[in-house]
């Protein structure tokens, strides 16, 4: 198993970086695990990501692409409510690279 | 003064690239934890005894499958093959010459199953399987799509994949599995899909669906999960519900259905058309996929079951859903029976989606304006499964003809890629077979190459800006590889796309 190290603490990871017990986040995990994927945390990532958390503690999934974007949508401006907006936000594509920063589990499948 | 005397551009010509020996040797996929193997009844880990073992399943394999053992001593290395293969094309590494890729199993078949193997192993080029050779297997089998490609030159007829296959089952029992197929299956059996997508969350997002639906075109277009009595179930892959662009596929099966009047539903039990026992070449796995489809169609009374558009999920309804489960004629078991008895025959079981589309606008039961689509010049890729391992229709090669006829009712601006890139030739996206994951993004993207260049040829020709297809596979692989190619994601797309965004819905 892997692991990172972030304020001394040490959370076990998958090979891919993605934190394998979803209660060892907290938001220095994910600014350092945003910070390997060469992102800077902003507010606006912030809105999505923690968007995510609210809607895997319901569903016990990651919400599919349009849920998300509609979602976001709603709630901060439908400027920001389309998958290019998300794309922009998290350049290896929304649906995985924001799941890791959230600490969720990968999403799998054809996708 | 005279014109400028300039030397013609230089044409652009596939051919067989430079061998790079080694040049993948290094590209081997996650390997499946304890936890993954064991919920499949596999091995946790690489046994202790996996030498022995691996030698007895390959025998175990021999004897079931008489393919396998003809395909293991009719090669003749003539060679026909070695330039077929588009990781062999992206990546130059003559093990991805399927002929090589095949010899890494062949060549430990001669030693322990024929005689010359057993006494002069030396001069018929038979190995011992040695842990090097068996971590051999694992990287090349898992750099094979089992696109098929490959078999369509064969002089002998020889299909690679069932090599490749029996080469993971060998892999799977010993221990040694691929994390991301198998980790896939067991949320299968878990959870019902690929995705792990559980049903409140698919309620939710199919919720989600009728309504955006409903802001976009005004008409109360139902997306149905869970339905007894309906007339269709629809199969379709788990990420038609998640993923774009496969969600405007979905969308456009509802339309379908809608304006045709066909009472139908999607089923939580059976939300995925995928099944990923397949590539893994293991029969109890891809059976015991399948039988959730006859359960969620006994259990809602469906009449007709269809399939949404996911490629190697038609080739293993077209091909094996009959005696797997009783979905056509084959099986015989009780519930198989049951099941036979339920179904309506007057309908073909089961059904692709795009047959029942290109059925009701041939009968103009459904109408599209391909105005709608004058934006787009389309271009289509055949899907490996969908061209090589199934048909559609009634007639020789419908399972190239339909998708072209919808699209061309669809839209109307369509051209063909070049000849030897589509239909029974078509080049694999890159990303089948088990191999569409992060870790080997590498391959994928290598893999992709000959696509691409077809692509970008008619790009440049005839400004080509959507790529239509009907594999939730394709689809995300594209969506990903594209952009290093310099195209927008946005290129590929689904064939029910197209006719989403054409056909008109009506108060039927």
């Amino acid at each position: 198993m892997s692991s990172i190290e972030v304020n001394g603490k040490t959370y076990e990871t998958d090979e891919e970086g993605y934190l394998v017990n979803l209660s060892d986040w907290n938001m220095d995990v994910a600014n350092y695990i945003a910070k390997t994927e060469n992102l800077t945390m902003t507010d606006n990532h912030w809105e999505v990501v923690n968007f995510l958390r609210e809607y895997y503690e319901e569903y016990q999934i990651a919400p599919a692409v349009r849920v998300l974007t509609k979602a976001i949508g709603k709630k901060f401006g439908p400027d920001k409510g389309n998958s290019q907006y998300l794309y922009e936000l998290f350049p290896y594509g929304p649906g995985k690279q924001a799941c890791k920063i959230a600490g969720l589990p990968k999403p799998t499948g054809c996708i | 003064m005279a014109a400028e005397i300039k030397a013609p551009a230089y044409r652009v010509f596939p051919i067989a690239p430079a061998v790079q020996p080694g040049a993948m040797a290094e590209t081997k996929s996650f390997v499946a934890s304890d936890k993954i193997q064991e919920a499949l009844g596999f091995p946790g880990q690489l046994v202790e005894d996996w030498h022995d073992r691996a030698i007895a399943k390959m025998g175990d394999l021999l004897e079931k499958y008489r393919s396998f053992k003809v395909f293991m001593d009719a090669c003749v290395h003539c060679g026909a093959c070695s330039d077929k293969c588009h990781y062999f094309i992206g990546s130059g590494d003559p093990k991805n010459m399927p002929v090589a890729r095949q010899d890494l199993m062949r060549s430990v078949y001669r030693r322990h199953f024929t005689l010359p193997g057993k006494y002069f192993p030396k001069l018929v080029g038979a190995r011992d399987l040695t842990r090097e050779v068996l971590d051999e297997w694992y990287s090349y089998f898992y750099q094979c799509s089992e696109c098929r490609r490959c078999s369509v030159f064969c002089p002998y007829g020889i299909d690679t994949a069932e090599i490749t296959m029996a080469a993971r089952e060998i892999l799977d029992s010993v221990g040694y599995g691929q994390k991301y197929s198998n980790e896939i299956i067991g949320k299968v059996h878990k959870i019902g899909n690929n995705l792990g997508l559980p049903g409140p969350a698919l309620a939710d997002t199919l919720e989600g669906l009728e309504e955006d639906v409903k802001d976009a075109c005004g008409v109360d277009v139902r997306f149905p999960l869970d339905v007894k009595g309906a007339e269709v179930l629809l199969v379709t892959p788990s990420a038609d519900f998640f993923a774009e662009p496969h969600i405007d596929s979905l969308i456009g099966y509802g339309k379908v259905f809608h304006a045709a009047g066909i009472s139908w539903t999607v089923s939580s039990m059976a939300s995925e058309a995928g099944n990923f026992g397949m590539f893994i070449g293991n029969y109890e796995q891809l059976r015991k996929i399948a039988l959730r489809v006859r359960e969620a169609a006994l259990e809602l009374g469906v009449k007709r079951i269809v399939v949404g558009e996911c490629g190697h999920a038609w080739r293993v309804a077209y091909s094996f859903w009959n005696t797997l489960t009783g979905i056509g004629a084959g099986a015989d078991d009780p519930y198989a029976i049951q099941l036979q008895s339920q179904l309506d025959h007057s309908y073909k079981q089961p059904m692709h989606i795009c047959e029942l589309t290109w059925d009701l606008i041939e009968r103009k039961v459904i109408t599209l304006d391909p105005e709608a689509n004058d934006k787009y010049v389309v271009t289509f890729h055949d899907s490996c499964n969908v061209a090589r391992g199934s048909n559609m229709g009634d007639f020789f090669g419908g399972q190239f003809e339909i998708p072209r006829n919808i699209i061309k009712a669809a839209a109307n601006h369509f051209v063909e890629m070049a000849d030897g890139t589509t239909r029974e030739q078509t080049f694999c996206c890159g990303g089948g077979g088990g191999l569409l994951t992060d870790d080997l993004l590498d391959l994928r993207i290598k893999g992709s190459l000959p696509r691409m260049e077809a692509l970008q040829q008619v790009v440049d020709e005839h400004k080509v800006n959507f790529m239509a297809c009907i594999c939730a596979i394709c689809k995300a692989q594209f969506t990903k590889v594209l952009p290093y190619y310099g195209f927008d994601r946005r290129v590929v797309g689904g064939v029910h796309q197209l006719v989403s965004n054409a056909i008109r819905l009506g108060d039927k």
